[in-house]
């Protein structure tokens, strides 16, 4: 009795320590409960067992009041500390008290690839009345662990990412739906092969494509992280957790400008409401489907009822998906809207046919394209769709007539004839041999034919504007090597912002590539009315996005133009510095998606080029995050359909961007000057404890890594640019 | 070999009698001196951070063709000889602004003591080096300061993309290993010290020097 009576009270004692942990010990005097408590615990058998039995009553009621006072007064920092307490439900006691059965894989407790990251097979049972039904699942998810420092909070490295990737494909293989659970504070910011940002990337163009169903749940989704495995048909979250593109303290120390200090805690505070990163506002924005209820002041790890909620919203949002791919099952739909408790009044076989799996990343496709639209201001009504769709039926049309019919029966005629004059050539040849040879001789031998190129043209550098001042500059690197002072006008025009001594690249504004890389008279500008807005009415950012556009003539941060390039048209797409340090939010991503779609419909190559961007554009909150896979899915429908994209960085190339979109491309190229990776040197030092060398995200290290396939040098960018379009694009140039 | 003690007597008396090391500013260029950074008498750092990537005090201004260059400390101390009558001249290239006067650290005097006392062992190629199994067999048995080697012994082994080559200890009679300067299998560049060998007779008087030099240069 009395072993009883001292567990309830050890859990009575951890329940006031928790809600003191949230709300602090100033509310409802849950410091002084808990010391009382404390000390009736520490001296539990000096105490009669009567006594005990009131004091455990007594205190069941009093915190059973203030865990209601409490959850109502929740601000969203105090959501933060909720998910970060160590008393929160992980993984692990998900995968013990919400499936029936699992096995974890590639690793377990520590001797893992990555802690942080857990895979397992599980099965969940389905009961309908008196018969039960066995699921088979793939379940892959952080695991912060509780405080196993091996588990680095669920941070995962880029490895876990990978591990993650290659049991998707197994589930893949299998046939089975995938269990997503998002517990992350963010990626583990390691450039290491296979690097965070590309591994991020990596995930997000297959997960675009797996042909199962896959659920996402969110307890702690911090940004490119939680995107790593946060790519669903489905996405659920936890009513306490928090989805958001930063941590509030790494706003804080943005917003603040603060480099070496820690941000105070009103503004943190401030920041967790700005950037809407609980459940209820996120499913406002629209980047999730639906939040799953947790008991006052949120889920812990004994909270039964929670989990076996889990279960049945698990298994419901699995038929969802399923049933949606699926014509006439109006019955079924009806009774899994009113399915509340685990005995199910209905049965839905998880395997997919090759036909519903099509229909399945279809609807993904429909549903990451229709997100965030609200948060762009673009061109609508009537005419201006209709004109729009004419247009592109006009394109479709006309590229299908052109090379699907006239360059495919052109092709096929083109090998008929050489077959046959191969063939002809060889019986022929000991009779025209020797008469083509005294031809030879008579006429001249013919020349044989030269390769497409460029024509030969002079190199004339149209100037920066940069380069509109009488004086010298000294090269960084002069201590170094000794580079004599460089004068302006030189350094800005002739030398294309390049040291000619030690090959150091100078910053650039964006309108020297513009004039620079096409042919002249080439570039025509599309979607430019789109513009940037302020989705979360961010406090200050509007006056921002407003002085942005007077300053640079820009509605965004992205350019996105159709040009050509010794001949070869192309479509391209720019970020560009002076707009908000080159940041994606919702304009940027719906213009991305919009160009790669023209360059999928006109059939030609595209071509990125990174002036610099700083990575997704915290004022957006999640709805800046989510065009992380939203564009990934526009380049994987582009490249499969046989679209050549081609990735060209300069400046800072960092974070989101470079983890989605970016980093998925097949072929990436850096000038010298980039600074590439995943989080800068202030967040890598903050997560890993240890400074990043200087160098540790230059180009040279990027190519090392094996992060991209070649470093450019900015005088010969045109140049590199046009023989990387010959040599990638080939024959396929306009598609494969 | 035997350490020449009236050569350390000599470095000692000169570091006693001044423990510091000048280190006079030039300008790199000609140009005029627009503006010092600094004051006689302040304390002026080197560049810092594990990879030197925090740049040192800014001392003074150069200015050429409308190119402000900010001239940098390359070495912690106190600025002396400031030569202010040259502010806002124009100054030759070469020509002396200011000094650094650096005081020594304990570390660099016994350093320096060391450096000139021993026998020291240079790489002689960039390569990898490690001690032969004999030598490192007996550091590890009896530890720095105390295990021997002897004249004629091959002491290292330098090794570069599998090409082995030992080194032979050229010097008649017993050393003690005082001091390495190498971490086995890292990549040492040519010229950097690699091992320094005492004399054993000369041992305690050498440790007694040191001795005194960290009693009289506190940390």
């Amino acid at each position: 009795m009395k072993i009883e009576l001292h567990k309830n009270l050890k859990d009575l004692l951890s329940l006031a320590e928790y809600i003191r942990d949230i709300k602090g010990e100033e509310f409802a005097k849950i410091g002084e409960i808990y010391l009382q408590l404390k000390k009736v615990y520490e001296n539990f058998y000096d105490h009669q067992e009567e006594e005990i039995i009131a004091i455990i009553q007594e205190g069941k009621k009093q915190l059973e009041e203030i865990l209601i006072k409490a959850d109502q007064t929740l601000t969203p920092y105090e959501i933060v500390k909720i998910v970060r307490h160590p008393q929160r439900f992980t993984l692990l006691d998900i995968l013990e008290n919400v499936y029936d059965s699992y096995m974890e894989l590639g690793g377990d407790g520590e001797l893992n690839i990555d802690p942080a990251m857990v895979c397992a097979k599980a099965m969940l049972i389905r009961r309908v009345g008196d018969d039960f039904y066995v699921h088979q699942v793939m379940v892959i998810g952080h695991e912060k662990g509780a405080g196993e420092e091996y588990r680095r909070g669920g941070s995962a490295t880029p490895w876990g990412n990978e591990k993650a990737l290659r049991y998707m494909k197994m589930a893949e293989t299998e046939g089975i739906p995938i269990h997503f659970f998002i517990f992350t504070p963010g990626a583990y910011p390691i450039e290491d092969y296979p690097g965070a940002a590309q591994q991020i990337a990596r995930n997000l163009y297959h997960m675009a494509k797996l042909s199962i169903p896959m659920i996402s749940f969110i307890s702690e989704g911090g940004s490119g992280g939680a995107e790593a495995i946060g790519l669903a048909d489905l996405r659920l979250m936890a009513e306490k957790g928090y989805y958001s593109v930063i941590s509030p303290e790494g706003a804080a120390a943005i917003v603040a400008k603060l480099k070496d200090t820690r941000p105070p805690r009103e503004l943190v505070e401030k920041m967790a409401r700005a950037l809407k990163l609980t459940a209820k506002d996120n499913l406002e924005l629209g980047v999730i489907d639906r939040i799953i209820p947790e008991p006052p002041l949120g889920a812990r790890k004994n909270s039964y009822e929670f989990f076996k909620r889990l279960k049945i919203e698990l298994i419901k949002a699995t038929d969802e998906v399923i049933l949606k791919t699926r014509g006439f099952k109006t019955l079924t739909k009806h009774a899994l809207a009113k399915q509340v408790t685990d005995n199910f009044s209905y049965y839905v076989d998880w395997e997919l046919s090759e036909d519903e799996r099509e229909i399945l990343i279809e609807l993904r496709y429909e549903k990451y394209r229709k997100m965030t639209q609200w948060a762009v201001i673009m061109p609508r009504g009537l005419s201006y769709t209709l004109k729009e769709k004419g247009e592109n039926l006009l394109r479709i049309v006309g590229n299908e007539i052109k090379y699907r019919v006239l360059k495919s029966g052109q092709k096929t005629v083109k090998r008929l004839i050489d077959n046959i004059l191969s063939e002809s050539s060889l019986l022929l040849k000991p009779v025209s041999d020797p008469v083509k040879s005294v031809y030879n001789l008579i006429v001249g031998k013919k020349v044989r034919p030269k390769l497409p190129g460029m024509a030969e043209e002079e190199t004339v550098f149209f100037p920066s504007p940069l380069g509109l001042e009488d004086r010298t500059v000294t090269c960084p690197q002069a201590e170094k090597f000794g580079c004599p002072d460089l004068w302006i006008p030189d350094l800005y025009g002739e030398f294309c912002g390049v040291c000619p001594y030690c090959g150091y690249h100078f910053f650039l504004d964006y309108q020297w590539y513009l004039q620079n890389l096409f042919d002249p008279g080439t570039l025509k500008f599309f979607d430019e009315e789109i513009v940037s807005t302020n989705p979360l009415n961010f406090e200050g950012h509007s006056e921002k996005l407003k002085q942005d556009r007077i300053r640079t003539g820009l509605n965004s941060a992205f350019l996105s133009f159709t040009a050509k390039i010794g001949g070869i048209s192309v479509v391209c797409g720019m970020l560009v510095a002076d707009f908000r340090q080159g940041t994606v939010g919702a304009a940027e991503g719906e213009k991305i998606i919009r160009a790669i779609q023209l360059a999928k419909i006109s059939r030609r190559p595209f071509i990125m080029i990174i002036h610099s961007t700083g990575g997704i554009r915290i004022q957006e909150g999640t709805v800046g995050v989510v065009q992380m896979p939203r564009c990934t899915m526009a380049v994987r429908d582009y490249v499969d359909a046989g679209g050549l994209y081609l990735v060209i960085y300069d400046n800072n190339s960092y974070a989101g961007p470079v983890a989605s979109f970016l980093g998925s491309a097949p072929y990436q190229f850096a000038l010298k000057s980039t600074r590439l990776g995943f989080a800068g040197p202030r967040v890598i030092h903050e997560t890993t404890g240890q400074p990043p060398p200087p160098d540790y995200h230059s180009a040279e290290n990027a190519l090392r890594r094996g992060h991209i396939q070649g470093i450019w040098d900015r005088r010969e960018l045109r140049k590199k640019l046009f023989h990387a379009l010959l040599t990638m694009g080939g024959k396929n140039l306009y598609y494969r | 070999m035997k350490i020449n003690f009236q050569e350390i007597n000599l470095l000692l008396q000169k570091f006693r009698a001044n423990p510091y090391k000048i280190f006079p500013v030039l300008t790199p260029h000609t140009g005029y001196l627009r503006e010092f950074k600094v004051k006689e008498g302040d304390e002026v750092l080197g560049p810092s951070g594990k990879w030197l990537e925090k740049p040192g005090t800014p001392l003074f201004v150069l200015e050429r063709e409308r190119n402000l260059k900010l001239i940098r400390a390359q070495t912690s101390g106190i600025v002396q000889n400031l030569k202010v009558d040259l502010l806002q001249k124009f100054v030759e290239a070469n020509e002396l602004i200011l000094e650094i006067k650096h005081p020594l650290s304990q570390e660099e005097i016994i350093g320096e003591i060391l450096l000139s006392a021993l026998y020291v062992i240079y790489a002689e190629e960039t390569a990898r080096f490690i001690f032969t199994p004999e030598i490192a067999q007996r550091l590890e048995k009896y530890g720095l300061r105390k295990a021997e080697v002897w004249g004629g012994e091959d002491l290292l082994i330098m090794t570069f993309m599998k090409r082995e080559h030992f080194l032979k200890l050229h010097q008649e009679g017993r050393f003690i290993i005082y001091q390495v300067y190498f971490k086995p299998f890292e990549l040492v560049s040519k010229g950097s010290p690699l091992v320094a060998l005492c004399p054993k007779e000369d041992l305690p008087i050498l440790e007694r020097i040191v001795e005194r030099i960290k009693e009289e240069w506190p940390v």
